[in-house]
């Protein structure tokens, strides 16, 4: 059975699409077919972040209108035998998305054997992020240790809750939080807000939590999900994050400040 | 207060003022979202009824949905001037 999976936040710039790419890498990675779709209509950018820009020829938008085949329009990931992309359109026309559409383009990709659909949701609670979460059965919800960051993650809750199709079937969207950009260093000296707050304010269950790490923008600068530096404590993190969802238990890592012995404090600077 | 607590104050901890902030917020905003569509409306109606006997404002009533397992209690509150 096809898992359709909305990663969403309400806030901009949380890393919803660093999330998107890393997990839908790492789900191809792990041998499922997958395809993961820029639902942010005129501001398209997951295409940049899985370094296929230059290879986009038809849209999402194009196939809801028949301009062209679901096949013309996915674009095969380089790195990953089971991984496509559907970029999103640059038309400014925001109800270029309707419910019917987005639907078909769904079942087609379901009809063709795939076994996860990631939705990239857009920032906001506007047209393009319900349609990004309508049809999910599982969320991922990206937060940020932040005040706006997790009262936005809250609206965006009460949304899947009440709103999608799941929640008008009588049904419930399979809820995950994922906290980005946690800094066990603040957390300790009082300045962060610790993941167990996060957690017990938006009361949902815990997929991962990804540090904020260096290598991220590195990673983005050259187009390579953060998932394939496997070196990096960010890139083992969305690791994790994508065995949990697959259903394995695994120990969350990176929550507090390393201990550095003696030599590696020396030379901390060399790294 | 002495020297010693004003230093203490500044170096108060920003990540629990953050928490009860939050926590307020959301409790407030999952409350409100929680009621039905109608309240606002009810509210505007029971308003007007009262204002035919006594001047009042909208800020003076308050009207709450709460729910408790299979039952639901409408609460009404309204401040009448002196």
């Amino acid at each position: 059975m096809a898992k359709i999976i909305v990663v969403t936040s309400g806030k901009g710039g949380v890393g919803k699409t660093t999330t998107s790419a890393a997990i839908s890498s790492g789900l191809a990675m792990r041998g499922h077919k997958t395809a993961v779709i820029d639902f942010d209509i005129g501001l398209r950018n997951l295409d940049l972040i899985m370094n296929c820009e230059r290879r986009v020829v038809y849209d999402f938008v194009n196939v809801i209108n028949g301009e062209a085949t679901l096949k013309q329009a996915l674009i095969k990931d380089k790195r990953c035998e089971q991984l496509y992309i559907l970029p999103a359109s640059q038309t400014r026309d925001k109800d270029a998305l309707t419910k019917e559409g987005v639907e078909r383009v769904l079942n087609e990709l379901i009809e063709h054997g795939f076994e996860y659909i990631i939705c990239d949701s857009p920032a906001g609670i506007e047209h393009g992020a319900f349609m990004a979460l309508y049809f999910a059965d599982t969320a991922i919800v990206v937060s940020n240790p932040e005040v706006s960051s997790v009262r936005d993650s809250d609206r965006i809750l009460g949304i899947l809750q009440s709103k999608s199709r799941r929640a008008e079937q009588g049904l419930t969207v399979k809820e995950y939080l994922l906290v980005t950009r946690y800094n066990p260093g603040r957390v300790e000296s009082g300045d962060m807000l610790g993941v167990d707050d996060v957690q017990e304010i938006l009361s949902t269950t815990l997929l991962g939590v990804i540090p904020d790490s260096e290598s991220v923008l590195k990673a983005s600068n050259q187009g390579l999900p953060i998932i394939h530096d496997k070196e990096s404590d960010a890139g083992q993190a969305y690791a994790d994050a994508v065995a949990r969802l697959l259903g394995e238990e695994v120990d969350h890592r990176f929550l507090s400040v390393e201990s550095k012995g003696f030599f590696q404090r020396l030379f901390r600077r060399s790294a | 207060m002495s020297i010693f607590d004003y230093f203490k104050n500044t170096k108060k901890n920003t990540a629990s003022i953050a928490k009860e902030r939050l926590q307020v917020i959301v409790a407030h905003e999952r409350n409100k979202r929680n009621q039905p569509d109608y309240l606002p409306a009810l509210q505007q109606e029971i308003l007007e009824v009262i204002r035919k006997y006594v001047n009042i404002d909208q800020e003076h009533i308050d009207v709450q949905l709460e729910n408790n397992g299979d039952c639901s209690i409408l609460e009404l509150n309204v401040t009448l001037p002196d």
